[in-house]
């Protein structure tokens, strides 16, 4: 298999559309112009010596290795540095040359250990690959004198040696063998956009810093890994390869964090996976990754991963440890128990969107195929719902209209409700490239966040609006844009519906929606949107990404539906560098949506009222389909409160902590007899379970994630299910016990069922994705190498339709009892309920979730930083730590909900958005006050937990 | 005064500072050069106010701080005496004059006396090199380094 090998070109690929011709070495060679001579040369297939050159990052010539002698000019110029030319000829070994090379090489080696036998880069290290390549024999000047090389000189410390800081989880740095290349520095700039590096000092002093000459951990460092990757030396070392050893092969795949999705060479030796390295040719993140992706893996082999199927008959029983056929069996058997006792639309299901597109379509098949029910939902609910139905009402498709490249040509760039620096982090990195380039930022957010302020990045307009007007402030925009005429009228005329425009700009143009009218309630200065508002219009290309801090209110729809309402106003739409994007939370929740996870709709969100559509399936599936929609979740919870919903099989998601209204959800969950939670871990949810199937992590299998821009990525799978069996394997032996003639052998198959029945789907199989790399549905005749952007000459439902967005105010309301709004978000370190990555070493940064609260009302209660505080809403109330900032505004207060003895949802409502229940996590009149520690609740739950949890130890055998 | 008393009147100079000098075009030099006539040194704690003013990392404006040699990091002695030790003056016995200050003041390059009197700098051309060897004391050059001159400057910081 070997390792997937990637060539360094030395310098980025320049986007210059004119051509220029060169000579290198006597070949002829065409680049475009701006290409550098090291860049150029490689293209014709030879490989300039390099050290501080890598593709990632812009030209330095520091190293002084890639010198070249171009006919006609004088000196050796760096190859790196150096433009091509028209008819230029170019020689990279020369007499000359290689003795230069060699004497710098010479020089480097002078202050570097010679331990290389010993040393972790063994094998990849390119100051010895490049020692090699320019032929040093000897290296005459020896150790005397100064060097960072030994701790002690004859006896006596060397001050210049500077010990290994080990302080960050995943990566050491080792200052001896530093060469002062600057590649770590420049990737941190240029590729993170973050600057926590440094070089401090000059000439023989200069040495990397992290910050002000800090340990990783204390300086500004995230740990994205850029700088490791970056490395040409051991210097900066992943603890995995010092602890393992050098991989001998890779295999690509897709991080399944994020939605972003980025493409990652899982390094292997054997079984072991050495370390994660992000995929130059991944097409979302273009060889950069976050310290999610790239390091915190370590979940997969958990000692808390359940590996055994589990039964028990009741809760409070501890669990019992079962073969697979008798869970399988057990399982099949209740739900057909339940079904019989008390009809066929008592039990339902949840798909998941950490696993694959073909393992949830799977679950939605067995559901409709074998519970023959539409009682199938996903956490897709609780998040992006409302992207759905807005963006399918306005425009026609439920997804973000561009590809991740497009950013690069935005000028105006508006982030609503996310923070894509924690919680979509290499796409912003991508983004603060842009900016860096002069691209202007707007934000939306109740919260100064890391996206606001961000260095050499910082937002030139940040609205602060209170949580739950999103609706008024952006009908406001869409005011300003009305009423003073900023509109682009021929694309509307053209794209959209007249009548439609007129009446919504009749509308917007009402004295209620003014800046100054919504000052008064959303908190943000009237000045501000006017001019936030003159720029998205009149600023060139724009775009929009926004994220939860849109969809989880009580009006997520009609947000949605005002954005999309804005880009076509501006005609920021149908090319790149514009569009609507919503940056989807999870791997996977754009294709769990796609795959028919909702009770509504079939595959390729078709209405299940749609006979032709039944038909495709019925045929297929040889069954009746039930034509009328199923139970979304909170339904589920409602009917089994009601006693009417009995059994559930959940994969891959955790309800208990995620859903909004914990009590409410246990409450459901608890009136069941049958719930079956099939994860890695015994999760929240778990603790109402009765069958536990243990699950299989991303790298234990193969099959597809579909990012939030629509990218079918593949997964593959590195090493066997610890577990015995991949996800999809689980619930086709689930189906098969129920009775079902399912016999995939490989998730390629489901794939072609997929592709058979959906038309947005009709040309994916893995064999095109293996050629393509991967591709953006729709993927199909029409569209062979897929879409990368939609709604290019018309919109996908014929014109576009504006709808009015009337702000009605959420009956989430503050008064004297609960004077406080609670917003939530995430970190950059964790993800989401923090299953995952709790149970990694990304705990350093995060072992907790705090509440912030702005100094004002901090003083007003009598807390003072790090407090216990007791956080009380309506719902309920739970206890947490206060950290005072003024990142948030007076009367707003903000936590985080990774950890679950926080429980953040025992506080928020049940409240949800009118169109598609998707709760208002955004929103929650709380009161805080100090506390000596856990509420009652908390306690409560603490002990449920150990209980619940118990695993029956098996009685020794006589 | 308490450590953190000093350390917040710090922190409310240096924001004054910054203030005042952040519209500047490429603020940061004239920013630490302000910072160190104010405070002698260019204090630690100073360096994140000023890259969050700058919307630049803490590691840049350490970059930048350590970078240049005129930059301290800690106070000087109540004297700087610089020394030039570039090539004009060197060629003009430099080596010696610096060597023969270094022993009347009993103290090296880099170093302050331990009455706190005086620190000994070098510095790599004045521009003076017409009346070469040279050297600078509080910021006031004194060309045709000779031993009375030496004399009378050692008499001057003791003073």
């Amino acid at each position: 298999m070997g390792l997937v090998h990637e060539i360094d070109y030395g310098t980025p690929a320049s986007k210059a559309e004119k051509q220029i011709t060169l000579s290198v070495d006597g070949f002829t060679v065409t680049v475009p112009e701006g290409t550098s001579i090291m860049r150029a040369s490689m293209e014709a297939g030879i490989a300039i010596p390099k050290l501080c050159a890598t593709d990632m990052v812009d030209a330095f010539g520091s190293c002084r290795l890639c010198l070249v002698e171009i006919e006609g000019r004088n000196g050796t110029p760096s190859s790196c540095t150096t433009p091509v030319a028209p008819g230029m000829v170019v020689h990279t070994q020369t007499g000359r040359l290689k003795d230069i090379r060699r004497g710098v090489m010479e020089l480097y080696i002078s202050d570097h250990p010679l331990d290389c036998l010993t040393c972790a880069a063994n094998g990849d290290c390119e100051l010895q690959t490049q020692a090699g390549v320019v032929g040093l024999r000897d290296v005459r000047y020896g150790y005397e004198g100064d060097n960072h090389v030994f701790k002690k000189m004859d006896g006596a410390e060397n001050f210049k040696w500077m010990a290994k800081d080990e302080s960050n989880p995943y990566f050491t740095y080792d200052p001896s063998k530093c060469i002062v290349c600057s590649r770590c520095v420049r990737a941190c700039e240029e590729v993170q956009g973050t600057f926590a590096l440094t070089i401090e000092g000059r000439g023989f002093g200069s040495r990397v810093s992290p910050g002000m000459h800090q340990p990783f951990i204390d300086s500004e460092c995230v740990s994205c890994g850029a700088c490791v990757q970056a490395c040409p030396t051991a210097t900066l070392t992943e603890k995995s390869v010092i602890q393992i050893g050098q991989p001998e092969h890779s295999v690509v795949t897709t991080c399944a964090y994020c939605g972003v999705g980025c493409s990652f060479k899982a390094e292997m030796r054997g079984d072991e996976l050495v370390r994660m390295v992000p995929y130059k040719d991944g097409k979302a993140n273009r060889g950069h990754s976050c310290v999610k992706g790239r390091f915190a893996y370590g979940y997969a082999t958990h000692k808390e991963r359940i590996l055994n199927p589990m039964i028990r008959e009741k809760i409070t029983d501890p669990w019992r440890e079962v073969s697979w056929e008798e869970a399988l069996t057990h399982t099949a058997n209740e739900f057909r128990r339940l079904q019989y006792q008390y009809g066929r639309t008592a039990i339902g299901g949840i798909t998941s969107s950490r696993c694959t597109n073909e393992e949830t379509y799977l679950v939605q098949k067995l559901i409709r195929q074998g519970f023959l029910n539409n009682n199938v939902d996903t956490c897709a609910r609780v998040c992006h719902s409302p992207t759905g139905y807005g963006l399918g009402q306005t425009y026609g498709t439920s997804a973000g209209t561009q590809d991740f490249d497009s950013v690069e040509d935005s000028d105006v760039i508006m982030v609503i409700g996310a923070n894509p620096s924690a919680a979509h982090p290499v796409f912003a990195s991508r983004m603060k490239k842009r900016i860096r380039q002069g691209a202007k930022l707007i934000v939306l957010d109740p919260r100064v966040t890391e996206t606001v302020d961000s260095v050499h990045a910082k937002a030139d307009y940040h609205l602060p609006l209170k949580p739950g007007t999103n609706v008024a402030v952006v009908t406001s925009l869409a005011h300003v844009i009305v009423t003073e005429g900023l509109f682009d009228e021929q694309f509307i005329r053209e794209r959209c519906d007249w009548s439609e425009f007129e009446d919504y700009a009749g509308f917007v143009s009402d004295e209620r929606h003014s800046p100054e009218q919504v000052e008064k309630l959303s908190g943000v200065p009237a000045e501000k949107i006017r001019e936030a508002a003159r720029l998205y219009a009149t600023g060139g290309n724009g775009a929009i990404y926004y994220g939860l801090g849109v969809t989880e209110h009580s009006q997520g729809s009609t947000t949605v539906i005002a954005i999309a309402n804005l880009a076509m106003l501006t005609g920021n739409i149908g090319r790149r560098g514009v569009g609507v994007n919503p940056l989807r939370g999870q791997n996977n929740v754009q294709g769990s949506c796609d795959m028919g996870s909702f009770p509504h709709e079939l595959p390729g969100y078709r209405h299940i009222s749609g006979d032709a559509v039944r038909d495709i399936y019925e045929s297929l599936w040889g069954v009746k389909l039930d034509n009328e929609p199923g139970l979304r979740i909170p339904n589920m919870l409602d009917a089994a409160v009601e006693g009417t919903f009995k059994g559930i099989y959940i994969q891959g998601e955790d309800i208990l902590q995620s859903d909004p209204d914990t009590k409410h959800v246990s409450a459901g969950l608890a009136a069941m007899e049958c719930v079956v939670v099939h994860d890695l871990f015994l999760n929240e949810t778990a603790r109402y379970a009765h069958v536990f199937l243990p699950g299989s992590t991303f790298l234990e299998k193969d099959g597809t994630f579909t990012n939030a821009e629509r990218r079918i990525n593949r997964v593959r799978k590195v090493m066997a299910p610890k577990n015995g069996f991949a996800d999809w394997e689980v619930t086709q032996k689930l189906a098969q016990a129920m009775g079902l003639n399912w016999n995939y052998q490989h998730p390629s198959e489901i794939m072609d069922e997929i592709a058979q029945t959906t038309p947005s789907f009709a040309k994916v199989s893995y064999d095109y994705l293996d050629k393509m790399g991967s591709v953006q549905w729709p993927c199909n005749e029409a569209a062979p190498e897929g879409t990368p952007i939609m709604h290019i000459d018309h919109f996908v439902r014929g014109k576009g339709k504006f709808i009015r967005t009337e702000y009605v105010a959420t009956d989430e309301k503050t008064g004297p009892r609960f004077p406080l709004l609670l917003t939530t978000g995430r970190i950059l370190s964790q993800y989401n309920v923090g299953a995952q990555t709790r149970r990694t070493e990304n705990v350093v940064w995060h072992s907790e979730d705090r509440l912030e609260v702005h100094p004002h009302d901090a003083e007003n209660r009598g807390i003072r930083d790090g407090d216990w505080v007791r956080l009380q809403s309506r719902a309920g109330e739970t206890t947490l730590r206060a950290l005072i900032t003024d990142r948030v505004s007076p009367g707003v207060v903000y936590t985080t909900f990774h950890h679950p003895d926080t429980q953040a949802n025992v506080i928020t409502t049940d409240f949800s958005d009118w169109a598609t229940n998707c709760p208002e996590y955004k929103v929650t009149a709380v009161q805080v006050a100090p506390s000596n520690g856990p509420s009652e609740w908390q306690e409560e739950y603490e002990d449920l937990s150990q209980r619940s949890r118990k695993i029956a130890t098996l009685e020794a055998a006589e | 005064m308490s450590m953190q008393a000093a350390s917040t009147q710090i922190a409310s100079r240096a924001t004054a500072i910054i203030d005042e000098m952040k519209a500047l075009e490429g603020p940061l030099l004239p920013i630490l050069h302000e910072i160190q006539e104010e405070f002698g040194h260019v204090p630690a704690e100073t360096l994140p106010i000023i890259a969050k003013a700058l919307n630049i990392s803490n590691a840049e404006v350490h970059g930048v701080v350590t970078f240049y040699h005129d930059y301290r990091n800690h106070p000087a002695g109540r004297h700087v005496l610089k020394v030039c030790r570039a090539e004009a003056c060197q060629s003009m016995g430099g080596d010696a004059i610096a060597a023969q200050i270094s022993q009347a003041l009993g103290i090296g390059f880099h170093e302050t006396t331990k009455d706190n009197s005086v620190t000994l700098e070098p510095v790599y051309c004045l521009g003076l090199c017409a009346c070469a060897p040279a050297a600078m004391l509080d910021g006031e050059v004194i060309g045709r380094l000779d031993a009375d001159k030496i004399e009378e400057i050692v008499q001057e910081v003791r003073s």
